[in-house]
């Protein structure tokens, strides 16, 4: 026992030294289940960054900063807290994740807080976490729900739509964001006929294309996720003539959603977190055919990462305690901007004591509890592409 | 027309999706009131039986369709369907040959076979999901459907629009020709006639010169035959996930049991009431009834009975009815 310990002290001071070392950084997303799809190229976003800053050699004298990735399943709170776990046994001095909203808060609750470890979530948007207890240790780099669904119902006016069915899928993300779209829409003068949840996974939804086409409305709001039963529902309601055109929130871009329902689904609109300009254009120059930069909570990620690295290099410390509170200061002014790219240059600033307001791929500008501000991107389904239309 | 337009939403949204799911919990119905009958115990590997059926049949949809055999506006499907059958049936007469015999033979009570059917049906769930993943999977081909809401409002000048899948059509037509088979076989056939008999009374039938074996090998035979059509079509008509099959048994039991267990006319009725309960019962009628009412009485609320989250809840309820009330169901079939 008494070596354990003195080992483990020991251990303790290697981390906190100075010199050339390997900082691993946890990326905990859901690899399967409801948005397997988008993870993959989530995870290479944030790996691109850790290279990056790797490859400078400007990181805290130099060290390396590694990815090791797990899985949340996206649903499945059991998988991501013993996997929230594995990682702290692996000694990450951060973790990138959680990804969907449930299981965001479970981690946050059953590991992160016990373990004092930090978290930045980059695609955890439900509300109820802005509210939620986490001795400053919870910071995303996506926005809170309550956000997207003021710019959902400023699309939905400017289109001139009256009333709209709304369905979610049942669970944290898809109750949170229904309610946010309905409080908006209903503030802005618009009628919700019905809001009815769906659950995901089963094969038939005729019953509750039913009943949404009973309540009627100028289109339907799925707010849900692409590979599940917004995807059934969609179908079905397609397939009923109940509706032609869908609103469609964060969970239900991307490139599948186009491909499995066709060209029935051209005129559909929505829209994802996420900006434009410099930033993303640079960071989908740097991808290259790696990976699709653009797609959705990719570019969250990789600024995710970026802030960890940023902030240890401020604490000059690996220990969470110490560089947590660091995440606001590089996140937001004053200071130089940085885009992605020049995560090098931002390194050298710090480290010559100066400022550094990260700009990152997202437009990262992190308020209150530490959450993003907000930029949405426009989407509009034409001729079987989501194609960016706005950025609000 | 208000009239009409009522017609037209209540027949899209209520009577086309109750009748093809109806036509597929008959199909599964028949099987398990004919397991129930003659072999005597309820079969819980059925919904598992009816993924594997279906999973041959796609596989072997996607090899015809590979080498570029279509039935046009048909699905593939249709033509890999006897294969299907063939490899389920085969697979019914092993399961058979190796577990269920050895305990037919020991004349076990009813409940340690329904506990062995349990065993089974987690070792087909395994085989399916070891084969073709957990996923969903797309087969279907051909037309779409035979009538499109947007042409149907087109061509009417309704307000509302009606559409019919193929996968709708099929269902129903397949049905129809699979029940009419089953009730010739049953009744004018050497074998089918024998089957009752044993069914009625398996001593007096052995005494009477019937051979057991065979009349459980027919039997296997035709449920291979059921559980494929009904799970291919059910694939065709929704989506092929394996765990919407094991989902499907308690509609089919319930479909069985209100029928009367053992009964196969009992079974389809079962099969088109539990459908038709589940539907209506979820069903918001506000459109309807707005079209109906005069406007001072047109409803502001959804005027829906039970959420749609209930809805297998539904076939539950139905199940306690008859089971308290009836229990030989409808059609006086074993009381369970």
């Amino acid at each position: 026992m008494k070596k354990l310990l003195m080992a483990t002290a020991a251990m303790a001071l290697t981390t906190s030294a100075a010199y050339a070392e390997d900082v691993k950084l946890g990326i905990l997303i859901g690899f399967t289940g409801p948005i397997e799809s988008l993870t993959e190229a989530m995870a290479s976003g944030a790996e691109l960054a850790m290279k990056e800053v790797t490859d400078s050699g400007a990181f805290m004298d130099g060290s390396s900063v590694t990815g090791v990735r797990a899985d949340t399943g996206c649903i499945d709170n059991g998988l991501s807290t013993s996997n929230a776990e594995r990682l702290i046994a692996d000694g990450v001095a951060g973790i990138i994740g959680g990804d969907c909203s449930g299981v965001t808060g479970a981690i946050l609750q059953n590991v992160a807080i016990p373990n004092g470890m930090v978290m930045i979530s980059p695609s955890a948007t439900s509300p109820g976490l802005s509210t939620v207890e986490d001795n400053d240790l919870f910071f995303r780099t996506a926005p809170s729900d309550a956000r997207e669904g003021q710019v959902m119902a400023e699309i939905l006016m400017d289109k001139g739509i009256k009333s709209i069915a709304l369905t979610y899928t049942n669970n944290d993300y898809g109750k949170g964001l229904a309610d946010a779209i309905k409080t908006s829409f209903e503030a802005a003068g618009g009628e919700v006929t019905i809001m009815a949840a769906h659950e995901d996974g089963k094969a038939d939804y005729s019953a509750e294309v039913g009943a949404l086409a009973a309540a009627g409305g100028d289109i339907l709001v799925v707010a849900g996720y692409l590979d599940q039963g917004g995807l059934g529902i969609i179908k079905s309601a397609l397939d009923t003539g109940a509706f032609d055109t869908f609103g469609l929130p964060g969970g239900m871009i991307g490139d599948s959603l186009p491909e499995n329902v066709g060209p029935d689904l051209n005129g559909s609109f929505g829209q994802i977190a996420g900006s434009g300009g410099e930033g993303i254009e640079k960071l989908t120059e740097m991808a290259g055919s790696a990976f699709d930069a653009t797609s959705p909570y990719t570019p969250e990620s990789y600024d995710a990462a970026a802030l960890f690295m940023f902030a240890m290099q401020a604490a000059k410390s690996t220990d969470p305690a110490a560089y947590g509170p660091k995440i606001l200061e590089v996140a937001n002014a004053p200071g130089e901007k940085i885009y992605p790219g020049e995560l090098a240059k931002g390194l050298k600033i710090i480290a010559e004591g100066g400022d550094i307001d990260y700009v990152g791929a997202s437009a990262v500008e992190l308020i209150g509890p530490g959450e993003s501000a907000g930029s949405y991107r426009e989407i509009e389904v034409k001729d079987g592409k989501n194609e960016t239309v706005n950025f609000r | 027309m208000d009239l009409l337009n009522a017609i037209v939403a209540l027949t899209n949204f209520v009577i086309v999706p109750a009748v093809s799911y109806g036509s597929q919990l008959a199909l599964g119905a028949l099987g398990v009131t004919l397991i129930y009958g003659i072999l005597r115990f309820s079969n819980f590997a059925h919904g598992d039986t009816m993924a594997f059926g279906a999973m041959v049949t796609i596989l072997f949809t996607w090899w015809f369709q590979g080498m570029g055999l279509t039935l046009g506006p048909l699905p593939t499907a249709l033509l890999a369907l006897p294969f299907g059958i063939a490899v389920t049936a085969l697979l019914l007469i092993g399961t058979d040959r190796v577990v269920y015999r050895f305990y037919r033979e020991q004349k076990a009570k009813p409940v340690i076979l329904v506990i062995v059917s349990l065993g089974v049906m987690f070792i087909m769930n395994g085989i399916v999901r070891f084969i073709i993943g957990p996923d969903d999977q797309q087969f279907a081909d051909g037309a779409r459907f035979i009538v499109s809401a947007r042409d149907f409002k087109e061509w009417s000048g309704l307000d509302e629009g009606l559409a019919i899948k193929t996968s709708q059509g099929l269902t129903v037509i397949t049905t129809i020709i699979a029940v009419a088979l089953l009730f010739w076989f049953l009744n004018r056939t050497r074998t089918g006639k024998s089957m009752r008999a044993y069914s009625d009374n398996e001593d007096l039938a052995l005494l009477s010169g019937i051979n057991p074996e065979r009349v459980v090998m027919y039997t296997w035979l035709i449920v291979a035959a059921l559980t494929t059509v009904a799970g291919v079509l059910y694939g065709l008509d929704k989506s092929f996930k394996p765990f919407t099959y094991f989902q499907l048994l308690l509609p089919i039991f319930a479909s069985a049991i209100v029928g009367g267990l053992g009964s196969p006319l009992g079974a389809i009725a079962g099969g088109f009431v539990i459908a038709f309960s589940e539907v209506t019962i979820t069903y918001a009628w506000k459109k309807v009834l707005g079209y109906l009412l005069p406007d001072a009485l047109e409803p502001s609320g959804l005027v829906q009975l039970l959420s749609t989250d209930y809805k297998f809840a539904v076939s539950f309820v139905i199940l306690l009815i008859v089971l308290l009330f009836r229990p030989t169901g409808l059609f006086r079939g074993k009381s369970v």
